[in-house]
């Protein structure tokens, strides 16, 4: 079977869709030549018509994508870092995002926005290091963090294909994965994994963690038996497949990579309440309130939510009841 | 729409009466939210838009009914929607800073200072690499100047050659804020800067704008690059209907009077002779009684769709309720 990266499951998804869709087309900075090492071998394949580098003006070309949006292609544009969202976060939400709705429905918007190496990078501080997929859900833009190989390329095509602007979040903790991928295949927005069964507490996790997860659940498998649900979009969010999973096992504790207040943890943990009754108070494992990535690696480790706590809140949610 | 004097002359005045029309409905309580009147300033986009080929893109402002109408769009429809009635241009989801209409290549008054720039940038580069040969206006205030993706919009255009005119019509006036307070350099030179071509037009002559504006857009049509036109100009009421209640006190009354007294309907009016004037003034009020009639009989767009058309794909978003 063939072994791809999760890099290159994201390159081969550009490729097949700008081959699928003469309207898809990429813009971002320093992709000619595949600077992030996602469009590599892109520009041999399509052009400089369909792969584009850009100046730096992330205001401009965000707000560029969406009108060429509005006249009918359907543009990718990859950021080289998560902090650029906070750049253009104005462009996406008040114009990308709202314009549907208020022209009536006169438009649709069809951009994605691909941030791949979002989360903490080793060593690169406190402006490389955010993973802001919580602000998008937040206000309603179609987020999606792919934990997998095969989820890359699936949940990228989708994002392409979507009739809504979608930001992918291609966290730089899963970028380095490889995995043995026969057939890749669209995977649907909104649609949520249990990537382990088990019936004792769901641990929800999201994007890289999802492997930590994984992982602690294997250590602590002759204790409790862990299911390990990913949602895979934050939004929308797949609430049927999380409050199924949550019934079974009457336990919840969610892993999240960004920060604690207003953090996606909290609406999962909100949502599942709203209709399961727990047996044991729900709890939530993330990055500090209002944090700041510092650079010394033991500081950044410090900050970003880790094995050891979730091991810990697993054994706590067990002891409660 | 028409460029001959008649033709401008009947988009300054429909600009004008519908402007006044729709201030009688802030006033009776109909119209809620207030508006931006354009009053004033009509010869701008009578003559932009009259250059302009019917399948020509263009983006607004806050300040945007005159561009909206300008480009052609339904006056009833329009009125409809700043009234907030399902028959709007936006279905009453849009009101007054947000009405578009892309079927005459509208696409949108835009309430982010600045912000329509790039996007039609993009929606023009993108409808020219299908092979169309529309060019682009947008329409921004000498506020939006010292806005910093207006400028890299400039610099895209620019450097790719997109052919989109930039329109600054420049009132003196940022909301209270003069333009000598608040623009270092000068408002061509910004254009100039990224090696753009730009004039500064008399804004309050529609045939004075249109042609500028025709010479503008031929060079770009035939694969000119960007250009920028200054429209010096006067809003003669206030910033916003709202301004009244508040009571701002920021320009000299001598200075206004001195605006108000260069009015682009008088000038237009008085190339065209007393018949032709008094027909199409006739023919205005009945458009727009016509169209205050369609838009107050319009229902209310039912609440039960208060969040229709937020995603294309479909998706529904859930209830805030319990
Ligand atoms: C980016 C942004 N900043 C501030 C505002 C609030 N605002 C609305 S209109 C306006 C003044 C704009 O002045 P100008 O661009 O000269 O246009 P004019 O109102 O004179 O037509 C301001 C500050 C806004 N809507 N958008």
């Amino acid at each position: 079977m063939p072994r791809l990266s999760y890099r290159r499951a994201l390159t081969r998804a550009l490729a097949d869709e700008l081959t699928r869709d003469d309207a898809v087309f990429l813009l971002g900075e320093d992709i000619r030549v595949a600077a992030s090492n996602v469009t590599s071998g892109l520009l041999k394949r399509f052009g400089p018509d369909r792969v584009i580098d850009t100046p730096l003006s992330e205001q401009a070309f965000t707000s560029f994508a969406t009108g060429a949006a509005l006249a009918g292609l359907r543009p990718v544009i990859e950021f080289q870092i998560p902090s650029l969202l906070f750049l253009v976060f104005e462009q996406i939400v008040n114009h990308a995002h709202k314009f549907p709705l208020m022209t009536g429905g006169q438009c649709a918007v069809p951009v994605t926005y691909l941030v791949p190496g979002s989360g903490s990078r080793t060593g690169w501080a406190g402006q490389h290091s955010d993973h802001p997929y919580s602000l998008f859900a937040h206000v309603g833009v179609t987020t999606v963090v792919p934990a997998t190989v095969a989820d890359a390329y699936g949940l990228l095509v989708s994002a392409i294909r979507c009739d809504d602007p979608v930001v992918v979040f291609a966290p730089a903790g899963a970028l380095d994965l490889r995995a043995d991928v026969s057939d890749l295949d669209p995977v649907p927005l909104g649609r949520g994994v249990v990537r382990r069964p088990g019936a004792d507490v769901t641990v929800v996790a999201v994007g890289h963690l999802v492997h930590d997860a994984l992982a602690v659940a294997d250590e602590l498998a002759d204790q409790v038996s862990v299911e390990v649900f990913d949602p895979r979009t934050l939004y929308p969010l797949d609430r049927d497949g999380l409050v199924g999973s949550v019934s079974r096992t009457g336990r919840l504790v969610v892993v999240d990579d960004s920060n604690r207040s207003c953090g996606i943890a909290a609406e999962i943990i909100a949502c599942v309440v709203e209709r399961v009754r727990l047996a044991a108070p729900p709890r939530r494992v993330t990055r500090p309130d209002g944090a700041v990535l510092p650079f010394a690696p033991a500081l950044d480790r410090a900050v970003q939510p880790g094995r050891e706590q979730l091991r810990a809140a697993i054994q706590l949610t067990m002891k409660d009841g | 729409m028409s460029a001959d004097p008649v033709g401008l002359y009947r988009t300054v005045r429909l600009i004008r009466r519908f402007e006044e029309r729709a201030i009688d409905l802030v006033h009776a309580g109909t119209i809620v939210g207030g508006i931006h009147p354009y009053l004033g300033q009509e010869g701008i986009a009578a003559g932009v838009c009259a250059a302009l080929r019917a399948d020509d893109l263009v983006t607004g402002t806050h300040r945007g009914h005159g561009h909206v109408l300008a480009k052609g769009a339904d006056p009833a429809r329009m009125l409809a929607e700043l009234c907030g009635r399902s028959t709007g241009l936006n279905r009453g989801r849009g009101g007054s800073m947000h009405a578009a209409d892309l079927g005459v290549g509208v696409l949108g008054a835009n309430a982010i200072v600045g912000a329509g720039g790039a996007i039609l940038t993009g929606a023009v580069w993108a409808r020219r690499r299908r092979g169309d040969d529309v060019v682009g206006a947008s329409f921004f205030g000498d506020g939006a100047v010292n806005e910093g993706m207006l400028l890299e919009a400039f610099n895209l255009a620019a450097l790719w050659r997109v052919p989109v005119l930039f329109v600054c019509e420049n009132n003196g006036y940022a909301t209270t804020m003069p333009v000598a307070g608040a623009v270092a350099g000068t408002i061509t030179g910004r254009a100039e800067a990224f090696g753009m071509p730009a004039t500064v037009v008399d804004g309050q002559d529609p045939e004075t704008v249109r042609a500028a504006t025709a010479a503008a857009v031929a060079r770009m049509r035939a694969g000119g690059g960007p250009e920028l036109v200054e429209a010096r100009t006067y809003r003669f009421d206030a910033h916003h209907t709202f301004e009244h209640v508040v009571r701002l006190d920021y320009r000299p009354p001598d200075e206004v009077a001195a605006g108000r007294a260069r009015d682009p309907v008088e000038i237009q009016g008085a190339r065209l002779s007393t018949a032709d004037r008094a027909a199409v003034d006739a023919e205005v009020e009945a458009t727009l009684a016509a169209a205050v009639e369609f838009a107050l009989a319009s229902p209310d767009p039912d609440p039960a769709g208060a969040l229709d058309h937020l995603y294309a794909s479909g998706l529904v978003a859930r209830t805030g309720g319990g």
